[in-house]
């Protein structure tokens, strides 16, 4: 079947089966590795990417479902002259990761927060995480990163 | 103590992001599931029902005339090679042959153009079973009559520093037994002032790595290539070139980024297999399991301890003994070990003159257990801190005095014939007390406690590695320590960098490739800084060392003449950086220098273990009595780490793995009902989230340089989990007063706790 959306800003056309998940055509046919896949039951987060702005789990959403959206993954979060979104950059400043599996799934369901709230409590950070699972750095330099990214993009709003 | 107390540091000791920071925040880093091949195929596996079943016939005509299918590989399949591995004891087929031993084991593979197709054609193969009476406890495994699961006796596997004989296939379920003794334990019992005896249990866990088990196999006449999520490429190149009967040279293991291990990626797991599929389907093979089935691969082993310690009049440890039964599953995998390891480790860093361990593991019908982060220790160190606060209760001491009384001192030889304890307990035990407020006022239903665990870590000191020295002065490390997210590329180049002088930059690190990095034994058992970061430090020196003969050839000088500086040498007026000293030397701004180490067990590494890892945790909780819900309120964790060559990375792998040892605390469990694991799945088994962060946390670090490895470290990262059961037990009985002799404390269990209580007390 074919499909058409917009994939990280840009339109893109691919041809798809009915039960493809968009994790699959992400990762199989577009060869975009970057969203990870784990549980595939959908309560790891890992594959976790954005349609029209809301986070989904992409290991469970049907490609099907995509079509005339916008889809970003953590490829799309780079800007175009090589900086990182905030987000990545408090990853990394804070040590907010250490295999990074579940890191591409992690940022962007903190992205969404920050989109729809850009000054979250610490209580309302963690309840918005709280589908995202990380097995290796016990949560808390990952909370210390998206209150750390949410002061860097409040900072960027006043410029 | 290390002789090098050296403190001026440049690089090392400080909180360098990390190496592999760039591309995992934006989705580029690689992992064997992103990995493509060629022609490659997929392999999906069958797995038995039945947790002990004698295959009677396997029909696979069906499966094979699927189309898009290439091949079903079955145990009738494996002529040619030999298809039983196993680092400590070679019992396990790499698919079942004759019998299944546990439900989840796999029975036959197919592989087919695309994964989807392979699934499909599960179904169309045709197994008929005959199904065995089976074992799913030591107690049963050791009933008499039982059923055997292990008819036949197996060859012992390249597991060294493990001393013990295969026991398996001796005509009983035993897989592996070990004991220590030392002092008069009757005696002591007899004469002590008080007692503490009781029954524990420490529950199956599954480590949860988020990348799941997967590997990619490539079989031709050039030999065996695999890409694998192991933690240990070395050892699982050893099992392949007995399964393939091939020199080491054609056996080559190439592991890219791991998705977590945690234990549960070392040693050989799913490579055997995808390597049969590869060599049937004459292709190269991609096998990736699910979370499902990789809680079908592995677990860590379930023990049943019955301890008891004594102490004197004056409140002096004296005596400890306990019989410890592991539940080690269908499969030695490193089980042998893990029972040596927690023996060893009931001793805890107390010096305690009279003891008696007995432990053994004992095959079932279940899911084979392996490693798990602190192997053994966890096991045994939810009884055995236990019982020191229930001591000290008994005694009317604060267990917190009690700890700092007994713990072992610094250079003391608490352990007969081991390496003398090379940590600083009190400054540990301190540091937790005071980051937890030990003496403030607690609210009703709180309680506060600290613990600690000692465990002779570091496993087999093996390891070697190559630093190349580029023309322009830059530098690659070549190591087969793996980066599973604890940090070896970024904390190996920080100390390469010290040593030659020269910016973090320029250092990169080739890792993990047996074909092309230096042998090194495993990555586990915390022993990459301090092993691996040793003999990166020893090539780095020897590198200098040739570079040194280089420039006296170039400036004409006699070698002596020559001293070296920051990133560089002098002589007289003269100063060449190491970009000069190659380019004059090779009269082209090319070539390198190749500086070499080879850690062996001499020296300073010549006493077991490598190191004493050692941590303390201290929490405050509350209890909701209506419920018996826990909330963790705060959380310190203390590293012993001697120096730790990048701080913020030290404290990430404390937490990370006090975090996942609190999850065992409240309600990480496997459990089984009859033959089928009842929670295998990640909707049922529950891990720690965001919400179940405690309240406050608070992370510190020992430095005292007192470690064997580069400028006095010494390993971290599984220690602060092994103390955290103990933990949670203690604070609820200081909060409520009931005593838990197991873990997890679920709710149900507190509240079970509870109600009793409140029927004695009524």
């Amino acid at each position: 079947m074919h499909l058409s959306f917009k994939l990280n800003g840009r339109q893109i056309e691919v041809e798809c089966e009915a039960a493809d998940t968009l994790a699959e055509v992400l990762r199989n046919t577009l060869n975009l590795n970057g969203t990870k896949v784990s549980c595939e039951v959908q309560v790891c987060g890992a594959c976790t990417v954005l349609v029209d702005g809301v986070p989904i789990s992409a290991c469970t959403y049907l490609a099907y479902e995509a079509r005339g959206k916008s889809v970003v993954t953590i490829e799309g979060l780079e800007r175009p002259d090589g900086t990182l979104h905030p987000l990545q950059q408090a990853f990394i400043d804070e040590f907010a990761f250490q295999c990074g599996y579940c890191t591409p799934g992690m940022i962007m369901s903190a992205k969404a927060l920050l989109d729809e709230n850009p000054q979250p409590s610490r209580d309302e950070i963690i309840h918005h995480m709280d589908g995202n699972i990380c097995r290796c750095t016990g949560y808390v330099p990952i909370v210390a990163a998206i209150e750390r990214a949410a002061q860097e993009m409040a900072k960027e709003t006043k410029k | 103590m290390s002789a090098e107390k050296k403190t001026d540091f440049q690089v090392v000791n400080h909180s360098i992001p990390r190496r592999d920071g760039r591309v995992k925040v934006t989705g580029k880093a690689q992992y064997v599931a992103d990995l493509k091949l060629i022609g490659m195929a997929y392999a999906k596996v069958l797995r038995s029902p039945y947790a002990h079943a004698k295959i009677i016939s396997i029909d696979k005509s069906r499966a094979e005339a699927h189309p898009g299918v290439y091949c079903v590989v079955t145990g009738y399949d494996l002529q040619g090679i030999n298809p039983y591995y196993g680092h400590a004891v070679k019992d396990h087929p790499l698919l079942a042959i004759d019998k299944v031993r546990y439900a989840g084991e796999a029975v036959a593979a197919v592989v087919a153009i695309d994964e989807r197709t392979a699934f499909e054609a599960l179904e169309f193969i045709e197994v008929k079973y005959e199904e065995l009476k089976a074992v799913f406890t030591p107690e049963e495994a050791l009933a008499n009559d039982t059923p055997l699961l292990h008819e036949k006796q197996f060859e012992a596997g390249a597991l060294r520093g493990f001393e013990g004989e295969v026991t398996a296939g001796r005509g009983t379920n035993i897989c592996q037994s070990h004991k220590i003794q030392w002092g008069d334990v009757e005696k002591a019992f007899k004469e002590a002032a008080a007692v503490i005896e009781g029954n524990y249990y420490f529950p199956m866990t599954y480590a949860y790595a988020m990348e799941p088990y997967v590997a990619i196999a490539d079989v031709n006449d050039q030999g065996v290539t695999i890409y694998s999520s192991a933690q240990h490429p070395f050892m699982v190149r050893h099992d392949l070139k007995s399964v393939f009967n091939l020199p080491v040279s054609a056996v080559r293991l190439v592991v890219p980024f791991v998705g977590g291990g945690y234990g549960s990626k070392s040693y050989t797991k799913i490579e055997p297999l995808v390597a049969a599929c590869s060599w049937k389907a004459k292709r190269p093979v991609k096998l990736q399991l699910t979370v499902e089935e990789a809680m079908l691969t592995t677990r860590s082993d379930d023990a049943y301890t019955w301890m008891r310690t004594a102490v004197d009049a004056n409140g002096k440890i004296i005596a400890r003994q306990a019989k410890i039964l592991m539940n080690t599953g269908a499969y030695a995998e490193n089980s042998p070990l893990v029972v040596e390891k927690s023996t060893n480790r009931c001793v805890g860093p107390y010096a305690i003159p009279n003891v008696l361990i007995e432990n053994s593991s004992l095959y079932t019908n279940t899911v084979p257990a392996s490693s798990y982060r602190g192997f053994g220790c966890a096991q045994v160190t939810l009884p055995g801190e236990s019982q020191i606060d229930e001591l000290a209760a008994k005694i009317g001491k604060d267990p917190y005095e009690f700890r700092l009384a007994n713990a072992a001192k610094p250079g003391e030889e608490f352990f007969p014939g081991m390496r003398p304890f090379d940590g600083t307990l009190k400054e540990d035990l301190e540091t937790a007390a005071k980051a937890i407020d030990w003496n403030a006022p607690l609210p009703k239903n709180h309680g506060r406690t600290v613990a600690c665990s000692g465990s002779d870590a570091g496993a087999y000191p093996l390891t070697s590695t190559a630093i190349r020295v580029h023309a322009d002065g830059s530098v690659t490390i070549l190591t087969g320590s793996t980066e599973l997210g604890q940090g070896s590329h970024t904390v190996l180049p920080q100390i390469a960098a010290e040593e030659l002088g020269i910016p973090f930059d320029k250092v990169r690190v080739v890792s993990s490739d047996t074909a092309i990095t230096p042998y090194d034994r495993s990555t586990g058992a915390s022993r990459t800084t301090t092993l691996m970061g040793s003999a990166v430090l020893e090539a780095s020196r020897d590198a200098i060392q040739q570079m040194v003969v280089m420039a006296a050839d170039v400036l004409k000088v006699k070698v002596e003449q020559i001293q070296v500086v920051r990133g560089g040498v002098r002589c007289g007026e003269a100063q060449l950086n190491w970009s000069e000293v190659i380019s004059k030397f090779y009269a082209l701004p090319d070539g390198e220098v190749i500086g070499r180490a080879y850690i062996r067990k001499s020296g300073k590494f010549s006493a077991l273990p490598v190191f004493w890892e050692t941590a303390c945790t201290g929490v405050e909780l509350s209890v909701d009595e209506e419920t018996g819900k826990i909330q963790m309120e705060k959380l310190a964790t203390v590293g012993d780490v001697g120096l730790a060559i990048n701080p913020a990375l030290a404290e990430g792998q404390d937490i990370g793995a006090a975090t996942m040892g609190m999850g065992i605390g409240l309600f990480e469990e496997l459990v089984y009902d009859g033959p089928q694991l009842l929670n295998g799945s990640i909707l049922d088994y529950r891990v720690p989230r965001f919400s179940d962060l405690p309240k406050k946390v608070e992370l510190h670090l020992v430095q005292n340089q007192d470690g064997v490895g580069p400028y006095g470290a010494k390993g971290g990262g599984e220690a602060s989990l092994n103390s955290m059961a103990a933990n949670i037990a203690n604070a609820v009985d200081r909060a409520v007063g009931v005593r838990i002799r197991q873990a997890p404390l679920t709710p149900e269990r507190v509240w079970r706790a509870l109600k009793e209580k409140k029927k004695d007390e009524g």
